[in-house]
């Protein structure tokens, strides 16, 4: 009756947020009496896991599942929830896990609660916190389930070491054809830039910055930063920068421990999808931008000049606290 | 080709979130609804197949009387034809079961609905629809393309993506970038003339259970003031984030 979890890994490592599903799952299987178990793919390192809390990791080794395939993940995952009577199942809110989480929600006969933020209010009913309106307000939900799949928001939770033995074992689910119906034929990924799901930190610009030709401080910074970079709404879609850069209520939500806006004014539409971020920095030279009533540290002023010093600053600091 | 586009009908993007009844209710007074920003894109990408392809296009809401100006309006864009199930929406799994019996019943070759709505944003229904239905997956799908019953699609990933091959019968998640932001279908009045006599038929709802609950809601804490920084002192600002954020 374990509680299942599925901490996801890229080019066989893990992401940081396994580790924080992996940290999650343990207490919760804590308050349940119960051990926390694993399901990963093709992963060398699977014992790390243990340092999380995980105390038994399943192992899948098969190449057919090299590229993520969210219909034959969720069947491994639904396989070893259901080999282990696994009644939790945690997984992240990274784009995979959300495509595969319904999926999966479906094939266990479970409830599915995504975007959680806490860990459950209550076990009798279940309860759990979620972020609703875009991060405009929070909910309250209850599963009547038996079998609830928990969905955990980066950065909620955070990591928390706890040194177990992870057993690794390897595991051979039945796969058919059916989970393979949409096959991949292409990636296009940048592999050394840091992604805006994974990032700690958030470099972001707006109109503000005026051009493409001008986001080179905008990468300076996020280079001295290690951040990923992000953009408003109208920066992608007048095609100054990538789609999957755009960031708010109708692009890609934000939750890192520090996002710095530089020429953003701070719409509802743009604040929605970044509330979830810790620490909020704005440089803006609009002293009335709505930005400011958003942020925890504000400097008033031009971009063009400000950005290139604080990188300055900042590879002062990198370079003495190195 | 048969198309049946999900719609979600949810408090324009500027609404002031509220709640009623001791924070159980969300409090719809004075707020605009609007199609679901996702479901947009999703059905001007499927005028684009009536349009090019000779498609036949139907939209649904699962929903209470309240939603029927939001199908109107989609029809005002361009569906043929809109369906309303006479029942509130309580939780994704109920909305997807309502919607498995319309789409299985119906004969669609293809699903479009959002990503997710940006109300409850539980990102859960297009992927319980097409488990439901036995029907292929695409979430965040920003591109779509279908010759006879091939499909070939983009979808995003985190920092990236990635495209793949298909078949129908398919449910894809839509989102921004399946189609031009500024081809975005708008109703006009000669639209929003023939929506008027385009049959809107309201269907009674199925027996379904519901597995999750909205109890209550909660605001987020009030904000603290903005610490401004004196542009000359920079400094400053790398000390703050180290100190006291601690983020660096
Ligand atoms: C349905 C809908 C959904 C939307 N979804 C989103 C969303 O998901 N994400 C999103 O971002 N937006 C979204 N928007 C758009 C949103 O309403 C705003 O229009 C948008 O966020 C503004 O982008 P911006 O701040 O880059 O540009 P602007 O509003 O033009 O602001 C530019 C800012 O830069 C400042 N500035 C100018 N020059 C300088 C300088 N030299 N140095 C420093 N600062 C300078 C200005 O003072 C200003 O505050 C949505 C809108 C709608 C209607
Ligand atoms: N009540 C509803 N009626 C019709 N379609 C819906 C409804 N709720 C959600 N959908 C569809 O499912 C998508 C994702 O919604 P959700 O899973 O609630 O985030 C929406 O963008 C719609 O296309």
């Amino acid at each position: 009756m374990s509680v299942l979890v599925y901490p996801e890994s890229e080019d066989g490592n893990f992401k940081t947020v396994s580790f924080e599903v992996a940290s999650y799952a343990r207490e919760i299987a804590q308050n349940m009496q119960t051990t926390v178990t694993a399901v990963t793919f093709n992963n060398s390192e699977a014992s790390e896991l243990g340092n999380y809390g995980v105390d038994k990791v399943l192992n899948v080794k098969n190449d057919k599942l090299k590229n993520f395939n969210a219909e034959a993940y969720a069947d491994v995952i639904k396989q070893a929830a259901e080999k282990e009577g696994a009644k939790v199942v945690v997984i992240s809110q990274s784009a995979n896990s959300k495509y595969l989480a319904p999926l999966l929600a479906v094939h266990l006969n479970a409830g599915y609660a995504s975007n959680v933020v806490a860990l459950p209010e209550s076990t009798e009913p279940f309860t759990v916190k979620r972020t609703a309106f875009t991060n405009k307000a929070f909910n309250f939900t209850s599963m009547t389930t038996d079998v609830k799949i928990i969905g955990i928001s980066k950065n909620a939770f955070g990591l928390k070491e706890n040194p177990a033995d992870a057993v690794v074992e390897e595991f051979s689910p039945t796969l058919t054809g059916e989970d393979f119906t949409v096959e991949v034929t292409n990636v296009d990924k940048a592999r050394d830039k840091v992604t805006i799901a994974d990032a700690e930190i958030v470099v972001s610009g707006g109109r503000g910055l005026k051009g493409p030709e001008n986001w080179g401080i905008l990468e300076d910074l996020a280079d001295t930063l290690g951040a990923a970079t992000a953009c408003s709404k109208p920066v992608s879609d007048m095609g100054w920068r990538p789609h999957h850069e755009h960031v708010g209520q109708t692009g890609k939500p934000v939750a890192s421990n520090l996002y710095i806006a530089i020429g953003i004014s701070g719409a509802i539409q743009h604040l929605a999808g970044i509330n979830a971020s810790k620490v909020k920095v704005v440089i803006n030279n609009d002293p009335e931008a709505p930005f400011f009533k958003a942020a925890d540290y504000g400097v008033v002023g031009d971009a063009f000049e400000i950005v290139p010093k604080l990188n300055e600053k900042l590879k002062e600091f990198k370079a003495k606290n190195a | 080709m048969k198309i049946l586009v999900c719609i979600s009908h949810v408090p324009d993007t500027t609404s002031k979130i509220n709640f009623t009844n001791d924070n159980t209710q969300f409090d719809s007074n004075g707020v605009q609804f609007v199609i679901n920003p996702n479901d947009e894109f999703g059905l001007t990408r499927a005028m684009w197949f009536k349009e090019k392809q000779g498609a036949s296009v139907d939209v649904i809401n699962v929903g209470g009387p309240e939603t029927e100006p939001t199908l109107r309006k989609a029809l005002a864009i361009g569906a043929d034809s809109a369906i309303r199930v006479n029942t509130a929406a309580k939780d994704g799994f109920q909305v997807a079961k309502q919607l498995a019996k319309v789409a299985g019943d119906g004969g669609y070759d293809l699903i479009i609905a959002g990503r997710e709505s940006i109300d409850y944003n539980g990102g859960m229904v297009p992927g319980m629809l097409a488990a439901l239905l036995g029907a292929n997956f695409v979430n965040t799908c920003i591109s779509l393309e279908v010759e006879g019953n091939d499909v070939k699609a983009i979808r995003e990933i985190d920092g990236g993506k990635e495209s793949v091959t298909t078949s129908l019968p398919l449910v894809i998640g839509a989102q921004k970038g399946l189609v031009e932001e500024s081809d975005l279908k708008i109703p006009n009045m000669r639209g929003i003339m023939q929506a008027r006599s385009k049959p809107l038929n309201v269907v009674e709802p199925d027996d379904v259970e519901v597995r999750t609950e909205a109890q209550k809601f909660e605001k987020p804490a009030p904000k603290g003031a903005v610490k401004l920084i004196d542009p000359d002192n920079l400094d400053e600002l790398v000390n703050l984030l180290h100190n006291e954020a601690k983020v660096i």
